[in-house]
């Protein structure tokens, strides 16, 4: 059965990147609780632009859970506190009427706020290109079983593949570093064959680029994978650790 | 050279460091324990087990110089890592909230490392860095003991020690890449054991110190 619920929300708006911003007071009456919370900042944004006001600034795109776009911190906790969720799966029926929610950008130096609650996480991309892909030949496709990749060992690189690079394990990161999503990315590829040949030399780029960026260190709070809508495992963290000390100290890598 | 510097400068570098020196102590640590059993055996045994350890000459120094440089490593990268740390979020969060996987021992492993120096610095100039004689090591402990603010200082520092271990130890595994489905859930409680063997353990030495001596 729909409800409708009554919210105060406090949004963090910033007018651009050298705005100090400052938290905003919105009073938001009748929330379906089968929207969104998405869907709930859309509903207030329309009624600020029927009344000539500035609309609330956030990232969105599929809204299905799958593009990495969304996120914000929900009353402390990015993507909010539903496990394994992302805020355009977070609906309204997991608040109360009455509540008060506190709506904040991800905060992390590398991820500087452009506005209101987007921020600029490009420092993900610069991520990928020190080392998030594999080197292949174009032409036709190699016969399948010419790579034989056991399927448990496919299971784990899937596992770590399902990273959407949203940056909430950065957001929540007492330390905001960015050793999961690096981690999801440098494990997906170091289980596959297809990843081998340019493992040693992936790690160690991408862990000098983690460094340039300004992210912090890992201190193994577990948050991030507590957070991450996708439920990436601390275990790609050690593997991330096992593939630099090999890179580092066994491969002719520097 | 320069790949060496560059490898340990790095963010996974430093925490290998922090690793492998936290190891070093839990080693000390074990064997610290091992020592302060033979207070148990008496006057005699205690002072034979001093004894015993300063006649070691080089190899004691050799073991000290080991600790030291681990100290210093362990101390300088962590002070690093904590600057590091707080410099990659400027602005914090209005609300501070967890998902569950912090831990009172994660969240103060700074504050715990740095009481945890100040004591060893109090420890050493209490009962390493004193002359043997007139009064013997045992006498000293057994002296100590007797003040109830001193028993209180250094069980509650055993505690602090304890919340270090709890975190250091399975973290310790996690930053040189040790996770393994089959021998995590090991680590886990090993980490548990360890930091109540540290606070048993350790903590309630001065409490039978002052019962039994």
């Amino acid at each position: 059965m729909s409800q409708t619920i009554r919210l105060t929300l406090k949004i963090w708006r910033q007018k651009g990147p050298a705005d100090p911003g400052r938290f905003e007071t919105v009073a938001v009456d009748g929330v379906s609780t089968d929207m969104s919370f998405l869907e709930m900042l859309d509903v207030v944004n329309e009624k600020r632009i029927l009344e000539g006001g500035e609309p609330i600034a956030f990232d969105h795109d599929c809204r299905e859970g799958i593009c990495g776009s969304c996120g914000a911190v929900v009353n402390g906790r990015p993507h909010g506190h539903l496990r394994g969720t992302t805020l355009c799966q977070l609906h309204m029926r997991h608040f109360r009427d009455g509540d008060t929610i506190v709506i904040e950008p991800f905060r992390a130096r590398a991820f500087p706020v452009i506005k209101d609650l987007v921020v600029d996480r490009s420092a993900l991309d610069r991520l990928i290109q020190a080392g998030g892909y594999v080197s292949v030949n174009t032409g036709s496709a190699p016969e399948a079983n010419t790579l034989p990749v056991p399927p448990d060992r496919a299971e784990r690189a899937m596992d770590a593949a399902a990273c959407i690079g949203c940056g909430a394990c950065v957001a929540a990161c007492p330390n905001a570093s960015a050793m999961l999503f690096t981690s999801a990315k440098v494990s997906h590829l170091a289980l596959l064959p297809q990843g081998r040949p340019e493992a040693a030399r992936r790690v160690l780029a991408m862990v000098r680029a983690m460094d340039a960026c300004g992210f912090g260190n890992c201190s193994n709070h577990r948050e991030c994978e507590m957070t991450c809508p996708k439920e990436i495992s601390i275990v790609h963290i050690a593997r991330l650790n096992r593939e630099a000390l090999k890179a580092g100290f066994l491969s002719p890598e520097a | 050279m320069g790949w060496l510097v560059s490898l340990l400068g790095s963010s996974v570098g430093k925490k290998w460091m922090m690793a492998v020196t936290g190891f070093a102590f839990l080693g000390f640590l074990a064997a610290h324990f091992a020592g302060n059993l033979t207070v148990f055996g008496g006057r005699e045994s205690f002072n034979g087990y001093a004894q015993k350890l300063q006649s070691l000459g080089p190899i004691l120094h050799l073991f000290r110089a080991g600790l030291i440089a681990c100290a210093l490593v362990h101390i300088t990268t962590g002070l690093l890592l904590f600057l590091q740390n707080r410099r990659a979020r400027p602005v914090g969060y209005q609300v501070a909230a967890s998902a569950g996987g912090r831990t009172l021992s994660s969240r103060t492993m700074p504050y715990t490392g740095l009481l945890i120096l100040a004591f060893v610095v109090f420890h050493l100039f209490h009962f390493t860095f004193v002359p043997p004689a007139p009064l013997t090591i045992f006498d000293r402990v057994a002296a100590a003991f007797r003040r109830p603010e001193l028993v209180a200082l250094y069980t509650a520092m055993m505690v602090v020690v304890a919340l270090h271990v709890r975190h250091g130890f399975w973290s310790a595994f996690q930053t040189i890449g040790a996770h393994h489905p089959k021998y995590m859930p090991w680590i886990f409680a090993l980490s548990l054991a360890a930091a109540f063997a540290t606070a048993i353990g350790f903590g309630s030495l001065p409490i039978l110190v002052a019962a039994l001596v």
